[in-house]
């Protein structure tokens, strides 16, 4: 053990030319495995995204095979034309929905990470009870909370009216958002309460000898603190959130104008077997996700990577 | 196209999935027919929803037990029929022998047919004057079988007996008859609400509204497969519903009632007539405290606008895969599945509509279950919903149309209208 320790750390230490080569020799598997469950897969969808399937048929009742090569018309058809519309309330439902839940969940997230931290008595029920939402399956939690929000369900009995949630309008928006925060605001508190941890309880001790209130302590010295864990919960939560599927899907319902995601556009085209504009849709979404991201990193600093190299160093 | 090309398809699929992380389908649009004779026995296996009696494997084990060299095995795939038919069309598109017998819905025939994934059936070999010949069509697709028809299905109303006993009047006929009911009965029981079905937005929604234009003496296609939705006759079955729900003969909840929804309504004592499948027989009269009106109900075919109704058809039909393998032996198989013992203990054990018609006929069995001839009824004067090769876009466009109109989002007429449009661009 001992031995080849040494070695190791000899030959670290000595032949720095061959270190580059080594690396690249040690990292190939790594890249070799990247490039295809992720690399292969996307440039396969890429290619997919410009191809049509045959959907004519021929005298005797039987579908003409063979895709052929449209080009971008796959694209074009999402942004003019019919689908134009469902698109576009597509992107705004999902729109919306990031933005209204992530801001619901930072706020509600911090708040569960301040009890969490403060919690002096039953810490480990308190956290263990906060984390429950985010350990249920969202499709699990999408048919509990369909339940709730049935015509006779437990949110209409306890406002005392009878509200269909379930129905096209901006209830069915209302019941996603409520499901989707009470689901995912503890994946956010969890990760603050990790930022909380790391802050040093003497800055607390010293702004109460310089007389600082518990207000002043929270914003000059715990947000700033526990910024970049902040913003890293955040960004997670917003690229989640912009693939949202399965709760509108299961709670709601497919094909329901209110609550419709680009994801479930794409799963929609694809179980139709048009798998051309399944994979363009599919992309558009990646890049707009791709693009918040970047935008993000870039506006907020949220130095995902950075910040774990940082850590790693110390 | 070739392996190349499947490779190709497979792989962009997953990509979907990977940019999706919720999604997979995979595939290939066709490949070279394998039709002709059914040949080649041995091992098959037989690709079907899940088996809730265990009743699947008893026949399956019987079938085995004397057929050592060709063993069928279950290969049970997801409870949701979407999911069914996604499994069996990716299959197909890779061309994968992993499935030789497909347990189908009435309504995928014609996309199977058409697409060439499942192989004509020699409908010579099987007695079809002896089965419901509503049912048999379900399995054809342009005059050719492509299934046998194993488990039928036809819509029932049930009724409150005890309480229109107890108003005096008989099980509606019309429409106009219902309301009438329900507003005698409503006399003493004001809380009551008079009817409900399927109104979600899914395929009930299809079924539901094609029951509505049918009962009406309108069609959703001709008998050429043109459209003719925009008929005044469609209107007026559209119309009943829609002015259903406005004057509250509807229950306005009963937007939200998948089959489930609305047979708690009906066991809560909540409903007068409910449109519903013969499943609702045996769960509604149970006496365990689960249904407050056991012994209380009885069917009747379903009211029409100005005479019966017509029902819409479900069920389910097996055929061959094209990609399978021992084809000879698959063809047994679901001979031996159609068969009148295997109906018969299949209908004891599931209460699933057989397609046998002599089944309906049987003292012993209507002995058991009461509805049986109501249900023949039923389902002999059942349509079929579309038959068109691409189903999932018709389904959705009818469910779109008939959602809009029952929500008051448009009127029944710009609501018919798009749809006729809708349905001409799909159906040409």
């Amino acid at each position: 053990m001992t031995a080849v320790a040494h070695r190791a750390r000899g030959r670290a230490g000595s032949a720095t030319s061959g270190a580059g080569r080594l690396a690249a020799a040690l990292l190939s598997p790594t890249f070799v495995v990247l490039g295809l469950v992720v690399g292969y897969p996307l440039v396969a969808a890429l290619r997919e995204s410009v191809f049509r399937d045959g959907t004519d048929l021929d005298e005797s009742g039987f579908v003409v095979e063979g895709s052929r090569f449209v080009g971008v018309d796959n694209y074009t058809a999402i942004f003019v034309g019919e689908s134009a519309a469902r698109f576009w309330n597509a992107f705004g439902n999902t729109t919306v929905f990031t933005v209204i839940t992530v801001t619901l969940e930072v706020l509600i997230g911090v708040g569960m990470a301040l009890v969490m931290h403060h919690a002096i008595r039953w810490r480990g029920i308190v956290r263990a009870s906060i984390l429950v939402p985010w350990a249920v399956p969202t499709a699990v939690s999408a048919l509990l909370w369909r339940w709730i929000f049935q015509a006779d369900g437990v949110a209409n009995a306890m406002i005392g009216q009878q509200i269909l949630w379930t129905t096209e309008g901006w209830q069915a928006k209302f019941a996603v958002i409520l499901a989707d925060v009470w689901k995912t605001a503890p994946f956010v508190g969890l990760l603050v309460l990790a930022g909380l941890q790391i802050i040093p309880n003497d800055v607390y001790e010293a702004a109460r000898v310089d007389g600082a209130s518990p207000w002043r302590q929270f914003w000059q010295i715990t947000l700033p603190l526990v910024k970049p864990a902040l913003l890293v919960a955040v960004l997670f939560r917003v690229l989640d959130a912009l693939r949202m599927f399965d709760l509108p899907f299961v709670l709601i319902g497919s094909r329901k104008e209110s609550v419709e995601t680009l994801s479930m556009v794409a799963f929609d085209e694809a179980a139709s077997l048009r798998f051309g504009p399944a994979a363009a849709y599919a992309t558009i979404l990646f890049v707009y996700v791709a693009v918040t991201a970047l935008v993000f990193v870039r506006l907020l600093g949220a130095d995902v990577i950075g910040a774990a190299r940082e850590k790693a160093r110390k | 196209m070739g392996v190349r090309t499947t490779a190709w398809r497979a792989t962009a699929a997953l990509g979907v999935a990977v940019l999706l992380a919720s999604c997979g389908s995979g595939g290939d649009g066709g490949g070279e027919q394998t039709g002709g004779a059914l040949e080649g026995r041995g091992e098959v296996t037989f690709a079907t929803g899940k088996d809730t009696s265990g009743n699947m494997q008893k026949l399956v084990d019987e079938w085995n037990a004397s057929h050592a060299n060709e063993q069928v095995r279950i290969i049970e795939l997801p409870e949701s029929a979407d999911a069914q038919r996604q499994q069996m069309v990716q299959n197909a598109q890779v061309k994968s022998d992993a499935y030789t017998i497909l347990n189908l819905d009435v309504v995928w025939t014609a996309e199977f047919a058409a697409n060439r994934w499942v192989v004509e059936l020699p409908a010579d070999q099987f007695d079809l004057g002896k089965f419901l010949q509503p049912a048999v069509k379900t399995a054809q697709y342009r005059d050719k079988l492509y299934a046998a028809p194993v488990y039928s299905d036809g819509g029932l109303l049930y009724y409150r007996k005890d309480l229109l006993d107890a108003a005096g009047v008989k099980p509606p006929k019309t429409w106009a008859e219902l309301t009438a009911a329900c507003q005698a009965v409503k006399a003493t029981q004001p809380a009551i609400g008079c009817y409900a079905g399927q109104f979600e937005k899914y395929e009930g929604l299809t079924v539901n509204f094609d029951e509505a234009v049918h009962s009406a003496g309108g069609d959703v296609v001709d008998s050429t497969g043109k459209p003719v939705v925009d008929s005044p006759e469609a209107k007026a079955g559209l119309d009943t519903l829609v002015t259903g729900f406005q004057q509250g003969i509807i229950p306005e909840k009963a937007i939200t009632y998948k089959e489930e929804e609305g047979r708690r309504a009906f066991q809560a004592g909540e409903l007068l007539f409910h449109r519903q499948w013969p499943y609702q027989w045996n769960l509604a009269g149970k006496t365990d405290g689960s249904s407050q009106v056991a012994g209380k109900f009885d069917v009747a075919p379903l009211p029409g606008l100005k005479g019966p109704g017509s029902s819409t058809l479900g069920g389910h039909n097996f055929a061959i895969s094209a990609f399978g393998k021992n084809k000879a032996t698959a063809l047994d198989f679901i001979k031996f599945f159609t068969g009148e013992s295997s109906q018969r203990s299949n209908l004891l054990a599931t209460s699933q509509a057989p397609t046998l018609a002599s089944l309906y006929d049987d003292a012993e069995l209507i002995k058991q279950f009461p509805y049986l001839p109501t249900l023949k009824e039923s389902i002999l004067s059942a349509k079929p919903r579309p038959q068109a090769v691409r189903y999932g876009d018709v389904t959705q466009a009818i469910q779109e149309a008939a959602y809009a109109a029952l929500t008051g989002e448009k009127t029944s007429d710009v609501a018919l209208k798009d749809l006729q449009a809708k349905l001409q661009e799909l159906l040409k």
